[in-house]
C-alpha cells in the first residue's frame, strides 16, 4: 500500500498533527524479522501509532492445501513456521489423524514428542538469538545457532533433510529412527545445558539487555485473552494455558513438566518464559529418549492409510493394491465427509488446522490457525508510547514468522 | 572511470587487481524473505562461516552492498520492492538467486508467487535446493568469485552487453561437451575448471 | 461449564429453536442462521464464559457434494477457565454476504475478519478498518473462492523487466 494511502489511516489529532512524522519500517529492514512492514507515526522518537501492513510473503498456502493430498501437503505445511518445521508437520497430521480417527502407535507418539520438543528448543533458540542479534549481542546469536546446527543434525539423521524434513505421514512417520538418532539426542541432551548456561550468563542478568527489554511492550492478562494470544506470549502475561497439559496429545501425559508462566507481560518476561521452556523441553526429551518404546512406528497397514512394507508390497496382491491406492492421484484415503479442528502447542502458540473433507484424499479446505498472524495484530497496542528503538525489541519478543503470518 | 591507456597490459593488470579485490570482499545484501533466509543466517553463523570468503558483512543497506542474495520466495506484493532495491544498489553488482522459490517459484506454483525472480531481474548465479544446504551457498559464492575473476573489468564493461532479459547469464566458463560428463566418482570436470 | 450447560444457557436466553447442534470427534458445533449470529456470540461471551476467540474462518462450498449454501463462516471459541471449546457456524449465500463484526466482543477478531474478507469477500459490518490484508490493495478477485484458479489469472507476472543495462 503506498505511503500516501497511510496518511488517510491516521486519526485526525487536530493541532498535534503537524508535529507527527511518518516512518516506513519497510518490508526490507535491518531487523532480522523478515518481510513485514510497519508505518510508524512518530512524535520525535516516540511512537504514537503503528499500522502494520502485511502480505509480502503471502504464497497461497491454503489454496495449495486444496490441491495436494494429505501426505503431500505436509511438504508445504513445513514451510510455514520455518524455524520449527517439524512442529507444523506434527500439528497438521494431528488434525488429519483426528479427522480419520487414527490412533498412533506408542513408538510414533514418543518420537513425535521428542521431535516436537526439539523443535521447541530450536524455535526458542532462534528467537533468543535473533533478539540478542537485534540488540547487538552477536555472541549469543552464534552460540544459539551452533546448538541449532546440532538439532539440524538430529533431523537429518531421522529424515535425510536438515531443514524441511516432511517427516510425518498419516498414521506414522516416513521412516523409523535408528541407533544414531538415539545417540545424537542423548549427546544433545547432555551438552545443551552448558550452552544454555552460557547464553543465560550473557543475557539474563545483563544490565543493558534487561534495561532494553524490561517494561517494554506490556500486555495485560485481559488484553491477552481478548486479543486471542496463546503460547509463550499469553503465558508471560499470566494466562495459564498450555495445550500439552489442557488437551494432551501425543505422549505428553507420560511426562512430568511444568508450565512456565510469568505475570508482568513485558518483553523481558516473554524472554524468560522462553528460556525456561527450553529447560522443561530438555527434561521431556531426556525422559522420552530413555523410555522409547519398541514396536512399529506406523499404524497397522490394514487400516488402509499407510504404505505397506516392501516385502508385503512385492509378495501380496492386497498390499500392492493398497500401495497403488495411496500413491496414485485420485485414489487413496477415504476420510469421512466432516470438518474438524485440531490444535497442538507449537513453540509460537496454538497452531491449529481446520480441515474440511469432502471424502476424497485431498482436503476441501485446509485452514491454518496461525499464531504469528494473531500475535502481530497486537503489535499496535503494545508499541504506543515507546521509542523507535523499542520497535525491534517488541517485534523480536512476539516471534513473528513471516511465512506463518502471511501464508 | 574513463581513462585512456596506451597499452593493454597495464589495464589487464589493473583489471585483475580490481577483480581480486572485488571478489574477496563481496558484501551481500540479504533479501531474505522466507526459509532460505534462515539458511543464509546459518551460513553466517559459526559452523559454515561465510566470513572466510569476505562476505560476513551483511549490511542491510543496498547502497553499501555488492551482491544481492534473493533468499526466499518473492511474492507479487514484494516484487516491486525487490526491483527498487536492485536499482538502489550501485554498480558493480551481482545477484544470486538462492533456493528453488527465487529461481523458479519452487513448490509454490500459485496465484501470488512470482515464478522465478529472473523473469524480472538479471540473475548471475542460481542455487537450487529447498532450502539449499549452506555448503551449496558457499559453492555459489565461490562460483561467483570465479566468474568475477574471469570476466570482471575495472570499468564495469562486462555489464553493458547484457541487455536481454530472462536468459541465464554465462559465467564465461565454456566446457567441452565431452569433458562435461561427470562420471560417478570422477569430479575432475566439476565447476572448478581451470 | 460442560457442553450441556452451555447449550442450556443458550436455549434459555435465545430460545430452543434458534440453533442446531452437531458433534464430530471432540468438536461441538452450534449452527445458527446469519441473522442470529451476533446474538449467539454475545450470549456465549457474556453468559457462557467464552472469553477467547480462537479463530474466524470461512469455507466456500461451491464444489462440495450436496451443499445447500455457498459459504460457511466458522467462529472457534474457547473458555480459558474451563478449557471448553465451541464452534459457532453460520451459512451465507450470495448476494448478501454481510454479517456483523465480532470486533466489539473480541478485539482479536480484527485481523481474522479482514483475512476472511480478503480471501472470500464476506463483508463485516461495523468493523473498524475493513480492507485487504494479505493481497495488494488493488487486487480485484477473492483468491480462496473455488472459482478462482490456483495459478491465478496472470496477476503474478505483471511487472516491468529490468535488464543489466538499466541497472
Amino acid at each position: 500500500m503506498p505511503l500516501d494511502l497511510a496518511e488517510s489511516l491516521m486519526a485526525a489529532d487536530g493541532a498535534e498533527q503537524e508535529y507527527l512524522w511518518t516512518l516506513n519500517f519497510g518490508p526490507q529492514h535491518p531487523a532480522t524479522h523478515t518481510t513485514l512492514r510497519l508505518i510508524l507515526t512518530l512524535d520525535g522518537e516516540t511512537v504514537v501509532k503503528a499500522v502494520p501492513d502485511i502480505g509480502f510473503l503471502h504464497s497461497g498456502f491454503e489454496k495449495l492445501g486444496e490441491d495436494l493430498n494429505y501426505n503431500q501437503y505436509v511438504t508445504v505445511v513445513d514451510r510455514m513456521n520455518y524455524i520449527s518445521p517439524l512442529a507444523n508437520e506434527i500439528a497438521w497430521h494431528h488434525a488429519v489423524e483426528k479427522l480419520l480417527g487414527i490412533e498412533l502407535t506408542p513408538r510414533c507418539k514418543y518420537i513425535r514428542t521428542i521431535l516436537a520438543e526439539l523443535m521447541r528448543i530450536h524455535d526458542h533458540l532462534l528467537n533468543v538469538g535473533a533478539a540478542a542479534l537485534d540488540l547487538g549481542a552477536f555472541t549469543a546469536f552464534l552460540y544459539a545457532f551452533y546448538q541449532r546446527e546440532l538439532i539440524y543434525d538430529i533431523c537429518e539423521t531421522a529424515s535425510g533433510q536438515r531443514f524441511h524434513p516432511s517427516y510425518t505421514r498419516v498414521g506414522g512417520l516416513m521412516y523409523d529412527v535408528n541407533e544414531t538418532f538415539v545417540d545424537k539426542v542423548r549427546a544433545f541432551v547432555k551438552d545443551f545445558p552448558k550452552t544454555y548456561a552460557d547464553v543465560s550468563r550473557l543475557l539474563t542478568r545483563n544490565r543493558i539487555f534487561v534495561d532494553r527489554m524490561k517494561d517494554i511492550g506490556v500486555l495485560s492478562k485481559e488484553d491477552a485473552i481478548n486479543l486471542s494470544c496463546t503460547g509463550p506470549i499469553a503465558r508471560a502475561s499470566g494466562v495459564v494455558r498450555d495445550l500439552r497439559k489442557d488437551e494432551p496429545y501425543l505422549a505428553y501425559n507420560d511426562f512430568d513438566f511444568k508450565v512456565i508462566c510469568a505475570t508482568s507481560g513485558d518483553s523481558y518476561a516473554r524472554f524468560l518464559v522462553r528460556m525456561e521452556e527450553m529447560l522443561e523441553s530438555i527434561k521431556i526429551i531426556r525422559a522420552a529418549i530413555e523410555n522409547l518404546p519398541g514396536g512399529p512406528v506406523n499404524v497397522d497397514a490394514g487400516g488402509k492409510v499407510v504404505l505397506p512394507d516392501q516385502v508385503a508390497t512385492y509378495r501380496s496382491i492386497e498390499s500392492l493394491i493398497q500401495h497403488f491406492e495411496i500413491i496414485m492421484p485420485n485414489r487413496g484415503f477415504h476420510p469421512p465427509r466432516e470438518e474438524v479442528y485440531g490444535a497442538t502447542e507449537s513453540p509460537n502458540g496454538e497452531l491449529g488446522f481446520y480441515v474440511v473433507s469432502d471424502g476424497t484424499e485431498r482436503a476441501y479446505r485446509a485452514r491454518t490457525r496461525p499464531p504469528s498472524f494473531i500475535h502481530f495484530a497486537i503489535f499496535p497496542y503494545l508499541i504506543v508510547g515507546h521509542q523507535i528503538s523499542d520497535v525491534v525489541v517488541v517485534l523480536g519478543s512476539l516471534n513473528i514468522i513471516a511465512a506463518e503470518l502471511d501464508r | 572511470m574513463a581513462v585512456r591507456l596506451p597499452e593493454n597490459v597495464v589495464a589487464t593488470r589493473l583489471d585483475a587487481l580490481a577483480n581480486w579485490v572485488r571478489k574477496n570482499s563481496l558484501w551481500p545484501m540479504p533479501f531474505a524473505t522466507a526459509c532460505c533466509g534462515i539458511e543464509l543466517m546459518a551460513v553466517g553463523a559459526s559452523r559454515h562461516d561465510i566470513a572466510r570468503f569476505g562476505a560476513e558483512v551483511m549490511r542491510f543497506s543496498p547502497r553499501q552492498c555488492d551482491v544481492m542474495v534473493v533468499a526466499g520466495r518473492v511474492v507479487m506484493k514484494m516484487m516491486p520492492v525487490l526491483q527498487r532495491i536492485w536499482l538502489q544498489m550501485p554498480e558493480p553488482k551481482w545477484c544470486i538467486s538462492m533456493g528453488a522459490c527465487a529461481s523458479s517459484g519452487g513448490v509454490f506454483d500459485t496465484y501470488a508467487v512470482v515464478q522465478g525472480v529472473d523473469r524480472f531481474m538479471p540473475v548471475d548465479v542460481y542455487i537450487p535446493g529447498c532450502p539449499p544446504r549452506p555448503e551449496q551457498i558457499l559453492q555459489a559464492i565461490i562460483d561467483l568469485q570465479e566468474g568475477i575473476r574471469r570476466t570482471g573489468t575495472l570499468t564495469g564493461k562486462e555489464f553493458e552487453q547484457r541487455t536481454k532479459p530472462g536468459a541465464p547469464l554465462p559465467l564465461a566458463l565454456s566446457v567441452d561437451p565431452a569433458a562435461a560428463v561427470v562420471a560417478p566418482g570422477d569430479f575432475a570436470t566439476s565447476t572448478r575448471v581451470r | 461449564m460442560t457442553h450441556e450447560t452451555t447449550l442450556a444457557v443458550l436455549r434459555e436466553r435465545l430460545g430452543a429453536d434458534s440453533f442446531t447442534t452437531s458433534e464430530f470427534r471432540d468438536n461441538y458445533r452450534v449452527i445458527v442462521p446469519p441473522a442470529r449470529l451476533y446474538g449467539v456470540l454475545e450470549c456465549l461471551k457474556q453468559h457462557g464464559g467464552f472469553d477467547m476467540l480462537v479463530d474466524v474462518t470461512a469455507v466456500d462450498y461451491l464444489y462440495y457434494p450436496d451443499a445447500r449454501d455457498r459459504f460457511g463462516l466458522i467462529y472457534a471459541l474457547l473458555n480459558t477457565a474451563t478449557g471448553e471449546r465451541l464452534y459457532v457456524k453460520t451459512h451465507l449465500n450470495e448476494p448478501d454476504l454481510a454479517i456483523p463484526s465480532a470486533f466489539s466482543l473480541w478485539k482479536g477478531a480484527d485481523w481474522m475478519e479482514r483475512e476472511v474478507f480478503d480471501m472470500y469477500g464476506i463483508v463485516f459490518e461495523r468493523h473498524p478498518d475493513l480492507r485487504r490484508i494479505l493481497m495488494p490493495e488493488e487486487f480485484a478477485a477473492f483468491p480462496l473462492r473455488k472459482d478462482y484458479p490456483l495459478r491465478g489469472r496472470g496477476e503474478r507476472h505483471n511487472f516491468p523487466v529490468l535488464t543489466r543495462a538499466e541497472g
